[in-house]
């Protein structure tokens, strides 16, 4: 599997990041190696194999509809980098 | 004997006979912190610790420890050693700092780790390297490295880490001390800051594997918070340690002893395999070939699962936030790119990419379904042994900065750890020997799904014969 | 060239469960910025979410209801995208294997429209711009909040079909109690997917999605504009865009969406932290077993078994609590009939003066059935009751102490009402010669005086009857 830059800004961008060029170059190498490795994963015949995401056989793990008092706000905004003391403010994201 | 020497059950054994104040004991460990913190850099916050309420709360109160720093502990910053988490204190503690804290535990502080879990070396940390106690040139692993170095140093007498593919059982081995990563679910994930939530697991490390029952005993058990919280039976595993392994079948997987493993340490892990015959085990070699997939299948679940989880770091509700950018968009790629180091955005572009549109059935889809393979040949391998036994690391501990040089690398040195966590088994790590450079060796003991009793019972016998588990760094002066 | 205009909905209705789908806090719409949150649902490292039990029990019911499939294997997904309604960048969501699918909705006419499938989800947060700041203030109280999105195929005609629609899966949704379906209040919005082609083609044109239309008027100029918008179009030799368009009510037209949020790669994934839902049969069974008669089957009941008028059938069903509340006052012993006049005329006349809908009122059923039981037995004169019903009303006052009290009770005593007669034409001789004599009119006089005496309250049945007998002896 060939990796390309265009690949890398494509992924970047999906996951908000902005590499400077030379690392980006080295990344993409890196990458390519990497994915690389993980197409040995093909020669592994898994036709009829269901995928498994849950490794336990745990379901329908289900909470009471009943109310809980919600947490203090000052404690909830206590880390944010802006806020007004009761939201949190970003740069304009309101058409 | 110093107190930093006693593992923690004989530290609370004297602190329950009056013999040792707690206000000793926790002076110890600052003492040690203090002659140990400039030279291996495992702490990243430290805290004055408040004295247990009740002394006779559990087996382990009063006794000192700390958290890795992914653990949320309520108005006590927690980084993930990361500097987009600068500043962050949660508003809340995770459950088993909860349950910790109800048995009477007193905590130190937060322990250094790789950034957001992901290394093999605790180096990739924003706040610097951990190092070694036995060789402050080398790595101590990773990534709870803290924490392993931090016991191995005698600073705490346990530290609870988390192990997504293998970060409590490599730096314990690194670092000459017992780590164990229970069966998924059974230590609830509430307040553990994700990495990969599907294989993410919080654990013991301390000096013995009596000391890692007797934490899991406090730890273990169904949290209405965690979904993924398994209802099973929880504490007794202390006092079920008995010491004894007839009729126990012990499997070694012939895949685990084979290229790329440094002899001194096979030399080491074979030779432990004869310490638990001798306790009446039988020990027998068998083929697992689902290991050469093991690595590649880990890396892509958890990167992928890593790159969702990371998402919610973007400079808006906590931790850090770029200056100078210019709309929302700016706003988010300037914090992530300046916010996270090179390793953690390899892994987050690393995960994007095998769940985009186009790769997800080549590669995530895929490795979901050689998960089942992984997951089924440890079941057929379970059908037949009650235990297998592995190294823990292919060498002993790095020289620092050799690592980071070639990831594929430090990825593949995973090998022996990543299979336990992708099939939700229990591990431990158990120190079993010194190369000739007078770095410790580990052996990993890996049991079937909530087998963790069966684990930390031949742990147990074998630390009852050998005496590796009481070995301290340079006499341990921690220097 | 006469075209074709195809449309499928996308439509998210918030379920009315007190608490929000993955943690405990209250579902409560308003409430001051970030005051019901916690830090699952505000995105805090190391939170995690349990699902609320109610949400998937309402979800199935919605599904059953909508003659849905139910799968007995689902699980949840994540879906990944920035934005700073969604403090986690990923909302947790269902694509892979949804709750419901293939169902079907009819909406009068012999039009069914199909059901593509019915997911579990989470909602966002709330944006405000401030332009003082030329800041955006994100609230977290909404996320969380669960919904159900129901996504149809694209099988509607015309903007009618797709409100008659919305009015169904509204009335629906209400009658299961699932969802209040308020759409000023954001519990019911719509997505409207639309394409024109030639009529009689059978191929799909190039849709745009129109998002988050929130009335019904909205929802029908927005299609009207938009179907008129691509034929032109074509009809200029150009080529419709595949785009998101918002719907701006002030200009009466829609706009395309900045590109960048149309190309959006959600690198869904089962997610981690949620264990598959496995249904079954009994669960399912348990729950349709449970459904309540929905509004068509009561309207078609009410006109078949009591002959009500259909206008009057649907009256009484378009709010499930003033159905539930007429069918009480019949099973207490009302006639259909006289309790279906008394709602259609007082009970909603009372409403509309007090601005109240039927599940907020206090009157009980056993309150009107009295009063329509009294008035049945001759107790009560029909504009008494009436008088009775307003005074009684807002707080479900006792009929009988009112009636008693303010001495209203219909005088049906024949022992009492002779007395009077008896007493009345010993007073007015000469209208009893003038009746005598044959004037009618006399006897109307006569009449006026014997219930001018008993206040009113006679039984005007009685007296006539009486005093008949009284001349003509």
């Amino acid at each position: 599997m060939k990796i390309t830059e265009d690949m890398v800004d494509y992924i970047s961008q999906l996951s908000r990041l902005q590499l400077p060029a030379e690392e980006k170059t080295a990344m993409t190498a890196e990458l390519e190696r990497i994915v690389a490795y993980m197409d040995v994963l093909n020669t592994l015949d898994t036709t009829d194999v269901e995928p498994l995401s849950h490794i336990f056989p745990l379901k329908n793990v289900l909470r009471a509809d009943q109310v809980a008092p919600s947490f203090d706000r000052e404690a909830l905004l206590a880390g944010s980098p802006a806020g007004d003391g009761e939201t949190f403010l970003v740069p304009k994201a309101v058409e | 004997m110093e107190l930093y020497e006693l593992t923690a059950l004989e530290l609370a054994q004297k602190l329950h006979s009056g013999e040792v104040t707690q206000q000793e004991a926790v002076e110890a460990a600052r003492a040690r912190i203090d002659a140990a913190q400039r030279s291996n850099n495992a702490f990243l916050t430290l805290t004055d610790p408040a004295p247990a309420a009740d002394p006779s709360a559990s087996p382990l109160a009063g006794v000192p420890m700390a958290y890795k720093d992914n653990i949320c502990t309520r108005g006590v910053a927690t980084t993930c050693a990361s500097k987009i988490l600068e500043g962050f204190v949660p508003c809340y503690d995770a459950t088993v700092v909860e349950r910790l804290t109800a048995a009477g535990a007193v905590s130190m502080g937060k322990l250094n780790m790789d950034e957001f879990a992901m290394g093999s070396t605790s180096e990739t940390s924003h706040y610097g390297p951990v190092k070694n106690p036995w060789d402050l040139t080398r790595a101590a692993g990773g990534s709870s490295g803290g924490a392993a170095a931090a016991v191995a140093a005698g600073e705490v007498w346990y530290a609870i880490g988390s192990d997504t593919g293998g970060s409590i059982r490599q730096p314990a081995a690194y670092c000459g001390v017992t780590g164990m990563k229970p069966t998924y679910g059974t230590v609830s994930r509430y307040g553990l800051i994700a990495y990969a939530s599907s294989l993410d697991q919080m654990g013991p490390i301390a000096k013995s594997a009596a000391d890692c029952a007797a934490v899991l005993d406090l730890i273990q058990g169904k949290d209405p918070r965690d979904g993924t919280s398994l209802d099973a039976p929880a504490g007794g595993l202390l006092s079920s340690l008995t010491g004894d392994l007839r009729g126990k079948k012990i499997g070694l997987p012939a895949d685990c002893f084979g290229q790329g493993l440094d002899p001194e340490v096979r030399a080491a892990v074979l030779a432990a395999a004869e310490v638990l015959k001798a306790r009446g085990a039988q020990v027998e070699e068998f083929a697992l070939p689902v290991m050469e997939y093991v690595v590649p299948t880990y890396y892509i679940i958890a990167c992928a699962e890593a790159s969702s989880n990371l998402s919610r770091f973007d400079g808006v509700k906590y931790g850090w936030r770029a200056e100078d950018y210019e709309d929302l968009t700016d706003l988010y790629c300037k914090t992530r790119t300046q916010g996270f180091g090179s390793e953690v955005k390899r892994r987050i572009l690393l995960g994007t990419f095998v769940l985009s549109s186009g790769y997800y059935d080549a590669y995530y889809k895929k490795a979901l379904q050689v998960k089942a393979l992984i997951k089924k040949a440890f079941d057929e391998a379970f059908a037949k042994y009650d235990l297998l036994l592995t190294p823990v690391a292919p060498t002993t501990a790095p020289k620092l900065g050799e690592s980071l040089t070639d990831p594929l690398k430090m990825y593949l040195s995973d090998i022996y750890t990543v299979s336990v966590n992708l099939a939700g088994l229990p591990a431990l790590s158990m120190p079993c020997g010194f190369d000739g450079k007078g770095m410790p060796i580990g052996a990993q003991l890996i049991g079937p799904a909530l087998g963790d009793g069966v684990v930390l019972n031949a742990a147990h016998a074998f630390q009852l014969d050998t005496g590796w588990h009481k070995k301290s760094p340079k006499g341990g002066d921690a220097q | 060239m006469t075209w074709e205009t195809v449309i499928g909905l996308e439509t998210h209705v918030e379920l009315a469960t007190k608490t929000k789908i993955f943690c405990s806090c209250t579902t409560q719409f308003g409430g001051a910025p970030n005051t019901h949150c916690c830090p699952v649902c505000t995105g805090m490292p190391g939170a995690l979410p349990v699902l609320n039990e109610k949400v998937l029990e309402f979800a199935v019911k919605a599904g059953l209801a909508l003659n849905c499939e139910i799968r007995p294997k689902s699980r949840f997904d994540r879906k990944n995208y920035f934005y700073p309604d969604l403090p986690k960048a990923y909302q947790i969501s269902q694509l892979y294997l949804p709750i419901c699918y293939d169902g079907a909705v009819d909406i009068g006419g012999g039009k069914t429209i199909r059901i593509h499938e019915m997911h579990m989800e989470e909602d966002a947060g709330k944006l405000v711009h401030d332009p003082w700041l030329d800041q955006t203030r994100a609230d977290y109280n909404r996320c969380g909040v669960p919904l159900i999105e129901i996504v149809t195929e694209p099988d509607f005609r015309s903007a009618e079909e797709v409100v008659a629609y919305l009015e169904r899966l509204k009335e629906t949704l209400q009658y299961l109690g699932v969802s209040d379906c308020k759409m000023q209040e954001g519990s019911l919005r719509c997505d409207v997917n639309l394409s024109v082609r030639p009529a009689g083609s059978t191929e799909l044109g190039t849709r745009t999605e129109m998002k988050n239309l929130n009335s019904f008027k909205a929802i029908t100029r927005a299609i009207s504009y938009e179907a008129r918008r691509q034929i032109e179009r074509i009809e200029e030799g150009k080529r419709v865009i595949q785009e998101t368009r918002r719907w701006d009510e002030n200009k009466d037209a829609t706009y395309a969406m900045r590109s960048k949020e149309n190309a959006q790669d959600y690198r869904y994934f089962p997610e981690p932290d949620i264990p598959p839902l496995e249904l079954s049969e009994e669960y399912i069974e348990g729950l349709r077993a449970s459904q309540p008669e929905l509004a068509q089957a009561k309207r078609a009941r009410y006109q078949a078994d009591w002959g009500l008028p259909v206008y009057d059938t649907e009256m009484i069903t378009s709010q499930k609590a003033l159905a539930d509340f007429f069918e009480e006052v019949v099973a207490l012993g009302a006639h259909p009939k006289q309790a279906s006049n008394w709602i259609m005329g007082q009970v909603l006349g009372q409403l509309s003066t007090h601005g109240l809908e039927a599940k907020d009122m206090k009157l009980t059923p056993a309150t009107l059935a009295r009063l329509i039981a009294l008035v049945q037995e001759g107790k009560l004169n029909r504009n008494t009751a009436v008088k009775v019903f307003e005074a009684v009303f807002a707080d479900d006052g006792d009929v009988d102490a009112y009636i008693k009290e303010h001495g209203l009770a219909q005088v049906s005593d024949t022992a009492l009402v002779t007395t009077v007669v008896e007493q009345v034409l010993s007073d007015n001789q000469k209208s009893v010669e003038d009746f005598k004599s044959g004037k009618e009119k006399a006897f109307g006089f006569l009449v006026g005086q014997v219930m001018r005496q008993l206040k009113g309250q006679a039984s005007p049945a009685v007296v006539n009857q009486l005093l008949r007998e009284k001349l003509s002896s």
